[in-house]
């Protein structure tokens, strides 16, 4: 079931099947002091693709890297509330944020491989968890590739460093990396904006076909791409700066795009600021 | 007026450009003369009798072997020592210290670590090694001084390395389910690794043309050391007492020119390493 804007435009009614992947509470998220989120509650639906779209600054990537625990690496951060997956809190003690961002992958802006062979990079996940064979890394390598829509690009070249390909090429064997390690949820922080236009189309199209199995979320500035690729879509805005900036508006993108009930979405997807 | 201030800015352009070339003139023929003098001076001596021949009467003529076994085995040693506690040290300082007091603590001992006077170091090692663990004039004392001269070096420049491993890249391991020492193993320390080598092998340079450390702490014996507790005479103690009585000036000038080249190799193998890593990432 596909609810993105487009397969709506042709007749697909939305329908609200999807189960919540994940739960969030009233999360209010502090940087020190200062307090960059707050009162956010939202589902996650599961095996779909949920875009965060907002001005710059905005708190979405920041709320991106809660789901995962990434924040935890910056030092001098917290946050209150309840994050669920699956209904377990992800912060609760006893939580391994190692085992979780097994679970709930994530992709860059900016391309990040290794400075290791493309095959290297690919098997650099199933390794760190103990699979050892060079048969079954051969055979997990080559679909992950190939659900990453870059397999023929790079099947000659497997051996060559994962620096040498395109910045695009890049993108899609991290994307790669990722789905080694089989994640039921992959995280993508504005994984297009510093790619080719070729390699973003290959990108949303592995995208439609990897919801079946994996839930996506996607921090995009590119409200065209939040329509083509999303079936919900988050807006999030900083009224004032200096004040935390609040969920504003969460639905199916259909009704996000088409009729916004809030006056501030609406200002934002018609390009009025942002 | 408007035609004046621009002249003004082109002479001040070419003032500024005719300083900037004196100045690159000046350190590139301090270099070149340098070399060019011990070349002229020493070249005539590099044969195969001097290289690996054994010095006679009192040590003033004939071959400089034994000094040139003597200074590869120190190197090496010292390197071996220094190499693995220096690399930790710095992993330790840059991945896992809370940074604050402690950590800039470490680093201003290891700066000033790194600014005592090698013949400061000679006499430690003198009165620690030597004479207080018993371990006489030997290769291993000298050595163990030389990982204290080498130690701070080595592991500033490391630790330099390591922070240079872009933060998204780690970011990528975390985001896979790899631990910090899953990370720190297999994805930073490889990334470091070629600005590392460079590191050590700069600080192998620097250990190979010690004096003042280890002619308190290996004597002056001529000896060709097999074991690390033998003492022996390194080419630039031999170069000093050479030189300074005199007695044999092309000889000074023959082991002068072959500590030169030997430096240099290790600095462009330095250069090479870093530039065929690069090659393979990049």
């Amino acid at each position: 079931m596909s609810d993105t804007l487009a397969s709506h435009m042709t007749g697909v009614i939305p329908t609200d099947s999807h189960a919540n992947k994940f739960s969030v509470q009233k999360l209010d998220f502090f940087y020190g002091d200062f307090n960059a989120l707050t009162d956010i509650t939202v589902g996650i639906k599961e095996n779909a693709v949920t875009a965060f779209i907002g001005p710059s600054g905005c708190g979405k990537s920041t709320f991106l890297r809660c789901l995962n625990r990434m924040n935890d690496l910056i030092p001098g951060t917290r946050n209150e509330g309840r994050v669920l997956l699956d209904g377990n809190d992800v912060y609760a003690p006893g939580v391994d944020p190692v085992d979780l961002r097994r679970r709930v992958g994530m992709i860059f802006q900016q391309p990040n491989p290794f400075p290791m062979s493309i095959y290297d990079n690919v098997a650099y996940g199933p390794r760190l968890h103990g699979v050892r064979k060079k048969a079954e890394l051969d055979e997990i390598v080559e679909a992950s590739l190939k659900r990453a829509n870059v397999w023929k690009e790079v099947k000659d070249i497997m051996g060559r460093g994962g620096l040498t390909l395109s910045g695009g090429q890049q993108q899609r064997l991290c994307i790669a990396r990722v789905l080694a390690v089989e994640p039921e949820v992959l995280l993508m922080d504005e994984p297009c904006s510093a790619i080719d236009p070729t390699s973003v189309q290959k990108v949303e199209d592995l995208m439609a076909e990897l919801k079946d199995r994996i839930t996506i979320v996607i921090v995009t500035h590119n409200m065209q791409q939040a329509a083509r690729v999303s079936d919900y879509t988050a807006f999030f805005l900083q009224e004032v700066a200096g004040e935390p900036a609040h969920l504003i508006e969460y639905d199916r993108t259909a009704s996000i795009f088409t009729s916004p009930r809030d006056r501030r979405t609406e200002d934002y997807i018609t390009g009025r600021f942002g | 007026m408007q035609s004046r201030e621009r002249m003004n800015k082109t002479t001040t352009n070419r003032v500024a450009l005719g300083v900037i070339w004196l100045a690159a003139i000046a350190t590139v023929g301090a270099l070149g003369t340098i070399l060019l003098y011990v070349i002229i001076n020493g070249i005539g001596q590099l044969t195969p009798a001097f290289i690996f021949g054994w010095p006679h009467g009192v040590n003033m003529e004939g071959g400089i072997w034994p000094t040139i076994q003597a200074t590869l085995y120190v190197t090496i040693l010292a390197m071996l020592i220094t190499t693995p506690v220096a690399v930790l040290a710095a992993v330790y300082l840059a991945e896992y210290a809370v940074q604050g007091r402690l950590v800039q603590i470490i680093r201003f001992a290891a700066d000033s670590l790194a600014s005592v006077p090698s013949i400061v170091m000679g006499l430690f090692g003198l009165a620690a090694f030597v004479e207080g663990m018993g371990m006489g004039f030997s290769v291993i004392a000298a050595a163990l001084a030389l990982a204290f001269l080498l130690l701070p070096i080595i592991m500033r420049t490391t630790e330099e390395a390591i922070r240079a491993v872009p933060k998204y890249i780690r970011w990528g391991s975390y985001g896979l389910g790899a631990s910090k020492w899953q990370t720190v193993s297999r994805i930073v320390l490889p990334s470091a690794t070629p600005r590392i080598i460079t590191g050590v092998i700069l600080a192998a340079g620097r250990a190979a043309g010690e004096t003042a450390v280890v002619i308190y702490t290996m004597g002056t014996m001529i000896n060709a050391p097999i074991f690390p507790t033998q003492p022996g005479r390194t080419m630039p103690v031999h170069l000093l007492l050479l030189a300074q009585e005199g007695i044999n000036l092309p000889a000074a000038f023959g082991t002068a020119l072959l500590l030169v080249l030997m430096v240099l190799a290790f600095n462009l193998t330095a250069r090479y390493i870093v530039s065929r890593n690069r090659r393979m990432l990049g």
